[in-house]
Formats: C-alpha cells, sequence, structure tokens
C-alpha cells in the first residue's frame, strides 16, 4: 500500500502526539499568589527532569476553593494554608493521603522606598504613612496573618483607617510597588531570593507575631489517574525543589 | 435576609458612586458629544475614538494606567500632590475619576447621536429668529435631544453600577469608601459565604433587568442606542 505524503505526515504527527502523551502529560495546577515566583522556578527544573509539563494557575486560595468545588480543571493545589486542603480532603474532592506541606510562609513588612521600613518594623508604630497595603483576610491568609501581627503589636484600631486591601498578595504587593501604598504586609517570597531583600526595604516578621503560615498540597479528584500530578507531588518533596522554596524565604 | 451593614455600606456607596458619575458625565459629556456632533475639524475623528476606547480596553488596562497615573509616580499624582491634594488612590474621588474615564462613551455617544438627528435646521430657523446660541441650546437643543439625555442617565448610572475591573485596581477595598456591590460580591465568593453572594447577586440581576426595560420598553420600535 502506498501512501501519500500528506498523508504520511499525519500519520506521523499522531503517532507523535501519541508517543509524547504516553511519555510526557501535562498538569494543572492552581498555584496560591505567594507561591508564583518559586514555582516558576521549579516548573524548568521539572519539566527538565521528569518530561512532564507543568500548567499553573495563580489566584487567592479561596477563589480555588470556589472554582475547585465548581469543577475547575485542577489537578494539583498549591494552597497558602493547610485549612483549605483540609476542607477539600473532608469533602472527597481531593486523594486521599496526598496532603502534606510543602512550604511554611513567612510575612515580611515591605516598602519599595530604600530606607523606609526599618528592621524592627518601628515604622509601623510612628505611624506616619497614608496607607498600609494588606492581602484580603478573608480570602487570603498571608492577609489574615498581617491582621493578627497588628492585632498583637495592639495597632488594630490606630491603622484601620489606613489599610488597603489587595485581592491577593499579588495584589497587595502592586500597590506597594507602584508607590501607592508606601508600605504592606506581603509574603517574603515575593521580595527575596537567595537570601536576601531584592529591593526597597522590609522587616521580616517575626514568625511568632502570627500564626503559622502553613502552605499545603494536595492531589485534586480531577488528578488521581495523571501521573504527572503524582510525579509533582514527589518533586515538591524533593532535595531539589526544597533547595528553590528555601532560596525564596520559606521555611520548610 | 442575611445582608449585614457591609453590604447595605455597598449598596449605598455604589448608588452614591454612580449618581455622582452620571451628573458629572452629563456636563462634561455634553460639551463634547455637541462639538463631535457639529464639528468638521479633523480632530473630530481622533477624539471620538478616544471617547469610545473603554468600549473595548478591558479593565484592567484602564484601572493598571489610572493607577500609575494616580500614584505619585504618575503625572497626575505628581500634580495633585503639588497642589497639596495627596494621591486619590484608594478613594472615593479616585473612584469617582476612574468611574467618569470607564463610563464616558455610554454618555457621550447617546448624546451625539441626539445633537446630530437634530440637523441644521432648527438651529438655522433659531437663528432667523435670533436666538442667540445659548438660547438655541437650552430652548431648542435641549428639548429635542430630551431622549438622549434619558438613554446617557440610564446607560451611564447603569454601566457605574456594573464597574468592577477598574474599581478592583485602583479601590483598596476599603469599607464604606471604595468597596462597592460588585467588590463586595467578589469578597463573598472568596470567602465561601455565598448566601450573602446570591442575595447581593440577585438584586443586581434584577436591578439591572429592571433598567433595561425601562429603557427598551419604553421607547418602543426605536433602538435604545441611537435614540432622538
Amino acid at each position: 500500500m502506498r501512501m501519500s505524503a500528506p498523508r504520511i505526515a499525519l500519520t506521523g504527527l499522531f503517532t507523535l502526539m501519541a508517543l509524547n502523551s504516553a511519555w510526557a502529560d501535562d498538569v494543572q495546577v492552581a498555584v496560591a499568589a505567594n507561591f508564583t515566583a518559586p514555582i516558576q522556578a521549579i516548573a524548568k527544573d521539572f519539566e527538565k527532569d521528569t518530561g512532564h509539563k507543568l500548567v499553573a494557575a495563580f489566584g487567592a486560595t479561596g477563589q480555588f476553593y470556589a472554582q475547585i468545588k465548581n469543577g475547575a480543571p485542577f489537578e494539583v493545589f498549591l494552597a497558602a494554608d493547610d485549612t483549605t486542603p483540609a476542607k477539600l480532603e473532608s469533602e472527597g474532592a481531593t486523594v486521599k493521603g496526598s496532603r502534606f506541606t510543602y512550604a511554611i510562609g513567612t510575612l515580611a513588612l515591605w516598602s519599595a522606598k530604600p530606607g523606609y521600613v526599618d528592621a524592627k518594623g518601628e515604622v509601623l508604630k510612628k505611624n506616619e504613612f497614608q496607607h498600609l497595603s494588606i492581602a484580603n483576610p478573608k480570602a487570603a491568609p498571608y492577609g489574615l496573618a498581617a491582621t493578627q501581627v497588628l492585632d498583637k503589636l495592639k495597632l488594630t484600631e490606630a491603622t484601620k483607617a489606613k489599610i488597603v486591601e489587595g485581592q491577593n498578595i499579588t495584589q497587595a504587593f502592586q500597590f506597594v510597588s507602584t508607590g501607592n501604598a508606601e508600605l504592606g504586609f506581603v509574603a517574603l517570597s515575593q521580595i527575596y531570593q537567595d537570601g536576601k531583600v531584592t529591593n526597597g526595604s522590609a522587616w521580616i516578621v517575626p514568625a511568632e507575631l502570627h500564626d503559622p503560615i502553613r502552605q499545603d498540597a494536595v492531589i485534586l479528584e480531577k488528578g488521581k489517574d495523571n501521573p504527572a500530578a503524582k510525579a509533582l507531588v514527589e518533586y515538591l518533596k524533593g532535595p531539589k525543589a526544597a533547595a528553590v522554596i528555601k532560596s525564596y524565604g520559606y521555611e520548610l | 435576609m442575611p445582608l449585614d451593614a457591609s453590604d447595605f455600606g455597598a449598596i449605598w456607596l455604589t448608588l452614591k458612586l454612580a449618581s455622582l458619575t452620571t451628573l458629572i458625565l452629563l456636563l462634561v459629556g455634553t460639551p463634547i458629544a455637541w462639538w463631535l456632533a457639529r464639528t468638521r475639524s479633523w480632530l473630530r475623528g481622533p477624539v471620538g475614538a478616544v471617547v469610545a476606547l473603554p468600549l473595548v480596553l478591558p479593565p484592567t488596562v484602564i484601572g493598571f494606567y489610572l493607577l500609575l497615573a494616580l500614584g505619585p509616580h504618575g503625572f497626575i499624582g505628581k500634580t495633585t500632590e503639588a497642589l497639596g491634594l495627596g494621591t486619590v488612590v484608594f478613594s472615593f474621588t479616585g473612584l469617582v475619576i476612574g468611574s467618569v474615564v470607564y463610563s464616558m462613551p455610554f454618555v457621550v455617544q447617546p448624546l451625539q447621536n441626539a445633537f446630530t438627528a437634530i440637523g441644521e435646521r432648527p438651529l438655522e430657523v433659531a437663528a432667523t429668529l435670533r436666538a442667540s446660541p445659548w438660547d438655541t441650546f437650552f430652548t431648542v437643543v435641549l428639548p429635542l435631544a430630551r431622549p438622549g439625555f434619558i438613554t446617557a442617565s440610564i446607560l451611564g448610572f447603569a454601566h457605574t453600577v456594573g464597574e468592577f475591573g477598574v474599581v478592583l485596581m485602583i479601590g483598596g477595598n476599603i469599607p464604606d469608601k471604595t468597596r462597592v456591590v460588585s467588590v463586595q460580591i467578589y469578597d463573598h465568593v472568596e470567602a465561601m459565604e455565598y448566601a450573602q453572594a446570591h442575595w447581593l447577586a440577585g438584586a443586581m440581576l434584577v436591578f439591572s433587568f429592571l433598567v433595561l426595560l425601562a429603557l427598551y420598553g419604553s421607547r418602543r420600535g426605536k433602538s435604545a442606542w441611537s435614540s432622538a
């Protein structure tokens, strides 16, 4: 049997596609906004080392919960807290036993202006700023932690009229980086690389001022048969990912 | 009804924002629409296009540029700071400015169509009767363009009520200052407070339907948009 050239090309293409899906799979991941930079670094290594492709969506944890409950096609969820993955697990929306803590978040008080935030965060008590940016405490765990810090420092009343909220930690960061808010509580991972703050000035908030930001990951119901989902979770537990995660200022 | 004080605060704020925006747009938009309807200048095309931009631009683009322009490093922000007014991002004033930009075409275009539809003749007649241009505008043009003004007001108001992206980007979600209904609904959904989200979202749906019904139902047989 003779095959025409286009036919051969087409057959070849389909064979390639079939092979490709056998060797490598895409994994759809919902990633908490604070983990944007580290997951992008990890994704490169992950793709190189395993051949699987990581497709990430970034947002607030509460928003992802609503989307997952309503059929979003995510297979792995990297949350910014431990309660949301636990809730999904109790509701049967995850693969049992897949939940684990992939990072413990660090909160930072940050200003885009060098020298504006001192190493002890006294700038908060001086209260000479117009706007203090935080992430929405109802939806974003870093926002909740920020309100706990203000409570602990007894500054909730004093700063109440000055607080502006971003819908997630990325927007809280954006308000500060554009100079619209003089300072704000952000995730250390947004301003930190290789062991130091990359720009502006920051106070790394001591962990005892807020509940630990335990960030849990979980394989979702939709990812239960996807080897790439499993591979990603294993990869996140490995030493190579751990090194990247730590370099962005997370604890493990 | 599970709505609380913050929900009613958001509703009140939204109505205040939409009313003020509509009022400003009628004042600013009328001369612009008049000029666009009458001029033969080559600037007509470019100005018309700028006015229409918010129709096609995503709110994120408008919000992003406003955030930069109104902020302390932006050209408007620098001016307001130099005038001792501070910056207007995260304030009700900032939202009004954003809304005026965002809803501009919804007011200017119906007015422009109404003015164009009047044509030259009534103006010429008025002139031969020695009416001054101002006189002509208030006694001839305004009454004739009345349907256009009604359409413009309703669309400007309704479109501002439905605003979300711009507010999200320059508002900062401050209760009673910048947290409007659309943002409040988004908050409720994110916080998994679906009951409250349902009440507010349902109210918005009914409100929007009634507004459009008033617009389309009142003038049967005519396109609501082209008016006059």
